[in-house]
């Protein structure tokens, strides 16, 4: 229940601000899921869904960080 | 699949693991508060990559396994009436109350449904009006935004027959009462990412400096993880206690602020029973007066026996990072996925399910 996974925004759907929703992507599986909480997200952007609300939009730079580090890590070991 | 594919690959997880080795120079006991990361570092055998010197014990973080017998009680109780559609996330069906469970309540004849959202029961709610939809509003600060939401709409559509059964747990409090334990193990932690999504992590601040133990904001990836017990490893081994955020493309430091504002509107904090461990001050959420007409205990007023609380079971000790599932002597015995006489037995989330679940891996990992 707890566990809120990343979804691509396929397409935003009408509804009022509390109520506007998106069609997101989890792999193969499309849900409809509540924009409410990230009035910035758009089509295309991965957002993280819990309980049918998207609660963060995910930041693509921070992501990379991680694997930067790894490679770095790898760089050293090389030497 | 994006953004969990690239966290679980073997090498960049064995990677990172040596580098937590490499850091490692003496005995630390690092607590994951959430059920999900729990469940991760069994699933992946994560304990079983690091030095035998760095324990991790599993924290309160799964909202089924604290959720109090009296709250099932009263859920099964509501459930029981003829008029009411009660609706539940899935997993708190199965989570033993003192007399049986939502499940068997069902079986009984009563109208429990399975629901992803609590949409879905406000949705019920408008095509039902004859009825009287319940929803079950546990969790933690994850949770909460999507659960008073449904408060709010229900409220903007003038719905009648719609309300909350509410048991809100915050973890912070839950943090603060294991730092103040005499005889706490724990000496960092990680913080869990969705909570800290929607809430930031200013209030963790305090509590690193209060109990001088590092906090690191933690996503639930094994990558995640590992990188996580670097960053507090790195800490503990400099003597530093600061709170980190290795989850980063997912939390910033002020957290999701429409989310909270709605928290703010709809919920007050309150005092909080937790399942195994006893009632914590400030540690839970409650509805303000203003939604009290969406209250299910205001409506329903259920009466129910002083609950028999003794199983047997040491989910408490578990929670408190004393023990581990497989020290409990009713593990794997009378307590099982398909007979569980706790509720961290019942959800995947649950410390216990996780480690029967996974138990080859575990009989390894343990030292
Ligand atoms: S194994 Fe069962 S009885 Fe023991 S602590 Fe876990 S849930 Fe409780």
């Amino acid at each position: 229940m707890c566990l809120g996974i990343p979804g691509r925004i396929e397409a935003i759907l009408d509804g009022s601000p509390l109520e506007r929703s998106g069609r997101v992507s989890f792999g193969g599986i499309t849900r409809e899921i509540n924009l409410a909480y990230v009035p910035e997200a758009a089509v295309g952007d991965y957002v993280i869904v819990h309980v049918g609300f998207a609660i963060s939009r995910v930041r693509e730079d921070e992501a990379q960080q991680i694997f930067r580090y790894l490679e770095e890590i790898g760089e050293l070991d090389q030497l | 699949m994006k953004y969990l594919d690239e966290y679980r690959q073997r090498s960049s997880i064995h990677k990172l693991a040596a580098q937590v080795n490499d850091t490692v120079t003496r005995p630390w006991t690092i607590m994951e508060v959430c059920g999900g990361q729990t469940h991760a570092i069994v699933k992946y055998g994560l304990q079983q990559l690091l030095p035998a010197q760095l324990q991790l014990v599993h924290g309160p973080g799964c909202p089924v396994c604290v959720t109090s017998l009296e709250i099932i009680d009263k859920a099964i109780a509501i459930a029981a009436r003829p008029e009411v559609v009660f609706c539940s996330f899935g997993d708190m069906l199965r989570v033993p109350g003192s007399n049986g469970d939502l499940q068997s309540a069902k079986a009984a004849g009563a109208d429990v449904r399975a629901v992803y959202s609590p949409l879905h029961a406000v949705r019920l709610a408008e095509e039902n009006p004859d009825r009287e939809v319940v929803f079950f509003a546990i969790g933690f600060e994850t949770t909460a935004p999507a659960n008073a939401m449904a408060a709010f709409l229900a409220r903007r559509k003038r719905l009648r027959n719609f309300s909350l059964l509410v048991s809100h747990f915050l973890v912070p409090p839950a943090i603060e009462s294991i730092g103040s334990a005499a005889d706490s193990r724990v000496q960092g932690f990680l913080a869990a990412g969705h909570v800290c999504a929607v809430m930031g992590y200013e209030e963790y601040l305090p509590l690193a400096s209060k109990f001088r133990f590092p906090i690191v904001v933690t996503g639930f990836e094994p990558l995640d993880i590992l990188e996580g017990i670097l960053m507090c490893v790195r800490q503990l081994e400099q003597g530093k206690h600061e709170v980190q955020n290795q989850y980063a493309r997912a939390v910033v430091r002020s957290g999701n602020m429409p989310a909270r504002s709605m928290l703010e509107q709809v919920f007050e904090v309150a005092t909080q029973d937790w399942r195994g461990v006893g009632s914590i001050g400030n540690s839970g959420l409650q509805l303000r007066s203003e939604f009290a007409e969406f209250d299910a205990l205001k409506k329903f007023r259920p009466v129910i026996a002083v609950p028999e609380t003794d199983s047997g079971c040491i989910s408490g000790q578990i929670m408190l990072g004393h023990n581990k599932p497989s020290d409990c002597p009713h593990f794997g015995r009378e307590c099982r996925p398909e007979h569980p006489l706790g509720a961290p037995m019942v959800s995947t989330e649950g410390a216990c399910a996780a480690y029967h679940r996974y138990s080859r891996q575990v009989s390894t990992n343990e030292h």
